[in-house]
């Protein structure tokens, strides 16, 4: 079967028409006329269905068992500097492609930009290709390139759609991340050219974490150049303060991608280009990163809870789910990282969903201020659901997704990071403390006269949140389609953890029985 | 020549092709001169440019013969080898061509809108275009003076040539001085290499280096010194570059542009010559100096660029602050730094010609507050995307060819192992891209009821920036032509 899936590959380079589809659905849009701005969204939202019908065959076709890059294709780009366009992926990267594959025509149907729908529709299918290329990179000198264009389309539709300070926002998360990934693409020509002795310089990804030619000291130094770049994008504490302000000020479908999608790469580029690239320096910095992760949980929470802004508040929120992930993989266990790979998928779904309702609800009452809401919930009582749902699995409330994630990420580290996982724990019951509140205030008291005009969730927009809804239930009943994809990539990761660096895996059991029932997860 | 043969006087033998491409466009020049006088009625502009164009196109033809005699038959040389016909030369020549075509086509709307009947600025424009060859291609110190002394003095007049702007005429008063000031230091360090080596030729001072050890080097540090001091002014590094933002800003933007890429350009062509080649076995020497050059350079440029606020000065910041990345190029003294600094400086002529081309149209030579650019998006959307395509490219972002110029000018130095310089280089690009980021966000995000600019928009100047924005993203996606272009043409000392 195994056998099969290569041979179906080698046929279709599937992975490369992901990235590619996109870009045309973007020529497509930039060539039709000005006449027909109705015309836009349909064609946009068309490739972009096209890229995720893609990902979810790649979804169909990707071989549960394997722990190797599937579906990859080489093919030679820049000679004469080594460098390779170069993709393919596995069990980590799998659900993110899916997620990015699905989202952006969610959001493309979803949210009317009120203007220029033709740049829009433009840059939104240029994210989508960027984001799947950041994902699918197993070339580094490809990765940056993918990481740093992904900014250029984020920030026109910051900058172009966004709300009042959009200029200030779309300029701090321009710089912000740039100024991360600055010191990383001197790391990334330091590895290559470092690593290259006598079989030649190479930005092949696989490749350098097989060499592990660096000396220790040097290979610190690039992690540390890399890690910069990634926790800014995560957020993590202290360098998470550009993300709040890019949240608020984005246009409803800028900070559902942005969530969604674009802070995933921070946590997939610790996993891939971090501990993979680096194994013995990631176990070194661990216990940082793992303590910057928990303060993100607790700071995320502590701030959220004063926040007057509805979507500031689902930006802090971020910060904190963003910790624990980072946490997660800090804690270097099968479970914690499993964990951490579901919820950054969980968190794309519940966070973007979040988004989503807050944008809805801002086009219905034009302000996202706590205070100047109340009593929603007997104006629009199917809102009202749906928000509960989404708010619920953002909580992490059993029997929803993001329970899942939090519980494997929080018993993963039990055991290598005790003290931060008691902390982490905390932050659970912080984040019911703010969303739980937020939502008292909002959807309950009594109803002013405005709030009463509150309309009610139309059928499109119902349509729109459906796969959200489906997504948070069926991965909070049954997550174990989705995890036995994951385990054998992060199960391999570990190894090459094990292997390059003197951290040794703690035994904590067959991992996915965990996530097979909800049974044994009283035991521990 | 037999005239002079018959007193005795042996003159070394010239091979003519070598010389044409420069033999064709100083012949243009005259063309042009003599038509603007004899003709019995007013010469147009058209003419001057239809000229001009059409001798380019001849010239760059001749180089790529040239370039393929090379390839086969290697470099060469001709006038008592002090001019060299190799790969590095017809490089820069291949660039001074296309940069004169540009700036040609610019220059004739400029000079329409403006109402100036002026065809002598084309034959300026072609005698500085044959200066600059010759400095690239000069193969001793004297023919690299003269050869940049052709090169200014055309660039002095034509920034004074719109001559009822007074702004313009201080800017090439300004221009002229501090010009006049960097040839005599470069004419001191020719004297003073002169008396460290002996010899003015290129090819005899590197022998000599190489075959003498200096008990102290004094002399040979003041010379190298110099040179450096002198090349520095032209490719306006700091602190060498305060010039630069009003002279910038007051000439007529296609001068500017001229400037940016042309004069910049031949100036790194003569340093990489003397320094690279030259003072090879000096490299320990100048190599250093050259990284604090650039440090400086790189620092004042992203820093001063932030703090304008008209984007003509912005611009000629970042001019500056790009002399700084191609001097981490050429700091790193290896053949892929060289190669680097190439690919850098073809890059950056397209980039920055297009640049002065959208700000040329956008409004008279010396008011371009940040203001002007509010509502381009909206009121000329095609023109706010090119604009915004090449404002990136120089800041670097992927997919355009300043991100594959600035990742091999990084790669140059950290294979020198100069981390530090690679560093500061990136978090520069990043203070730098801050201003880049300012002029694109005043063109997409304006008050509503600002209905934006609407640029006087020649013929010509569509035709460039098309051009020059289809360039810069090619070159950023597929760079490979263009890297194996610049690989092959890294100096190396014509000998024979």
């Amino acid at each position: 079967m195994e056998l099969l899936a290569a041979q179906s590959v080698s046929s279709f380079p599937v992975l490369n028409a992901l990235i590619v589809v996109p870009v045309i659905g973007a020529l497509a849009v930039v060539l039709l006329p000005n006449s027909r701005p109705e015309l836009m969204r349909p064609v946009g939202a068309l490739f972009s269905s096209i890229a995720g019908a893609l990902s979810l065959y790649v979804m169909a076709q990707f071989s549960i068992h394997q722990s190797d890059f599937q579906f990859e294709s080489i093919q030679s780009w820049i000679p004469a500097l080594g460098i390779n366009w170069h993709v393919g992926v596995d069990g980590i990267s799998l659900w993110l492609v899916v997620l990015t594959g699905l989202i952006t025509p969610i959001v493309l149907v979803a949210v009317d930009p009120h203007h220029d729908p033709k740049p829009y529709t433009a840059w939104l299918l240029l994210l989508q290709a960027g984001s799947f290329g950041a994902f699918l990179a197993l070339d580094l000198f490809l990765f940056f390139v993918m990481f740093e264009i992904v900014l250029v389309p984020m920030y026109m539709l910051i900058g172009g759609w966004g709300y009042d300070d959009r200029r200030y926002a779309a300029t701090k998360f321009f710089l912000y991340t740039m100024a991360g990934s600055a010191l990383m693409l001197v790391a990334i020509v330091s590895v290559a050219t470092l690593s290259a002795g006598d079989q030649g310089i190479t930005f092949n990804v696989i490749e350098l974490a097989e060499r592990q030619a660096l000396s220790p000291n040097t290979a610190r130094l690039c992690f540390l150049a890399f890690a910069l770049a990634f926790v800014i994008k995560v957020p993590v504490f202290p360098v998470h303060t550009w993300l709040p302000d890019a949240h608020t000020e984005a246009p409803t479908a800028g900070s559902v991608v942005l969530a969604a999608v674009m802070l995933k790469l921070g946590t997939y580029g610790l996993l891939r280009f971090g501990l993979y690239l680096f194994p013995e320096a990631s176990v070194w910095a661990a216990p940082t990163l793992a303590t910057l992760g928990v303060i993100g949980v607790i700071y995320g929470a502590i701030v959220a809870t004063m926040q007057k802004d509805l979507k500031r508040l689902v930006a802090y929120s971020s910060v904190a789910h963003m910790g624990f992930i980072v946490l997660g993989i800090f804690a270097f266990t099968t479970q914690s990282l499993e964990g951490g790979v579901l919820q950054m998928i969980n968190h794309g779904i519940s966070t973007g969903a979040l988004f989503l309702l807050v944008g809805m609800l801002y086009e219905r009452r034009k302000t996202r201020a706590i205070e100047e809401l109340s009593g929603i919930q007997s104006a629009a009582p199917i809102f009202a659901g749906f928000f509960t749902v989404v708010m619920l699995s953002s909580i992490g409330v059993p029997g929803l997704n993001g329970f899942v994630g939090e519980f494997l990420v929080l018993i993963g580290s039990y055991d290598t990071r005790r003290w931060w996982t008691i902390i982490a724990a905390t932050g659970v019951i912080l984040a019911a403390l703010y969303l739980l509140w937020a939502y008292q205030r909002v959807f309950h008291g009594e109803p002013t006269p405005n709030d009463q005009d509150t309309p009610d969730l139309t059928f499109k927009e119902g349509l729109v949140l459906a796969p959200f809804i489906v997504a948070i239930v069926f991965l909070g009943l049954y997550p174990k389609p989705v995890l036995e994809r994951i385990e054998p990539a992060v199960q391999n990761l570990i190894s090459h953890l094990e292997e390059h660096s003197d951290f040794v895996e703690p035994d904590l059991g067959a991992p996915i029985a965990i996530s097979d029932q909800s049974g044994p997860k009283d035991d521990h | 020549m037999s005239v002079l043969n018959a007193f005795g006087f042996v003159g070394p033998s010239i091979d003519w092709w070598a010389l044409l491409p420069q033999v064709i466009l100083l012949g243009a020049a005259l063309i042009i001169m003599l038509a603007t006088a004899l003709a019995p009625r007013k010469t147009s502009t058209v003419f001057a440019t239809v000229t001009t164009v059409c001798s380019a196109i001849a010239s760059y033809i001749v180089a790529v013969g040239l370039w393929n005699d090379v390839r086969t038959d290697g470099p060469s040389s001709s006038i008592a080898s002090a001019f060299g016909i190799d790969g590095f030369s017809i490089f820069f020549t291949m660039l001074i061509l296309i940069a004169l075509v540009a700036t040609a086509l610019l220059s004739h709307g400029y000079l329409d809108r403006e109402g100036i009947d002026a065809p002598e600025f084309h034959a300026l424009l072609l005698c500085s275009a044959a200066g600059a060859i010759v400095m690239a291609s000069a193969n001793d110190l004297i023919v690299m003076f003269l050869g940049l002394e052709a090169l200014s003095i055309g660039i002095y007049v034509m920034i004074a040539m719109h001559d009822r702007r007074s702004e313009a005429r201080e800017s090439a008063m300004k221009y002229f001085v501090l010009g006049a000031f960097s040839s005599a230091f470069l004419l001191y360090g020719i004297a003073l290499t002169y008396g460290a080596t002996g010899s003015t030729n290129l090819v005899q001072v590197r022998d000599y280096l190489d075959a003498v050890v200096f008990r102290d080097q004094h002399l040979l540090m003041a010379a190298m010194a110099l040179l450096l001091v002198g090349l520095s002014f032209k490719v306006a590094a700091a602190p060498f570059h305060f010039w630069a933002p009003d002279v910038y800003q007051g000439a007529p933007s296609p001068v500017t542009g001229w400037m940016a890429s042309v004069a910049k350009a031949a100036g790194f062509a003569a340093l990489l010559r003397i320094f690279f080649a030259a003072f090879a076995s000096h490299q320990i020497d100048w190599s250093p100096i050259v990284s604090v050059l650039a440090s400086v350079t790189l620092i004042v440029g992203a820093v001063m660029a932030i703090l304008q606020t008209d984007v003509k000065r912005m611009l000629a910041f970042s001019s500056v602050s790009h002399a700084g990345y191609v001097l981490v190029a050429v700091q790193s003294a290896t053949a892929q730094g060289t190669a680097a600094a190439l690919f850098y400086l073809f890059t950056y002529t397209f980039m920055v010609l297009g640049t002065f081309a959208v700000v040329g149209a956008m409004g008279p030579d010396d008011d371009h507050p940040l203001a002007n650019y509010a509502g381009l998006g909206r009121s000329r959307p095609l023109v706010a995307i090119a604009f915004t395509v090449l404002l990136l490219a120089q800041a670097g972002i992927p997919a355009t060819s300043g991100f594959i110029a600035k990742f091999q000018v990084i790669a140059a130095a950290v294979n020198s192992e100069n981390y530090v310089l690679a560093g500061l280089a990136m978090v520069t690009a990043v203070i730098g891209a801050f201003m880049y980021l300012r002029i694109v966000m005043a063109m997409y995000v304006a008050d509503d009821e600002n209905e934006g600019p609407t640029p006087s928009w020649h013929w010509t100047t569509s035709i460039v920036v098309i051009a020059v924005v289809g360039f810069t993203l090619l070159a950023g996606l597929v760079p490979q032509f263009l890297i194996e272009f610049a690989e092959e043409a890294v100096p190396i000392l014509i000998r024979g």
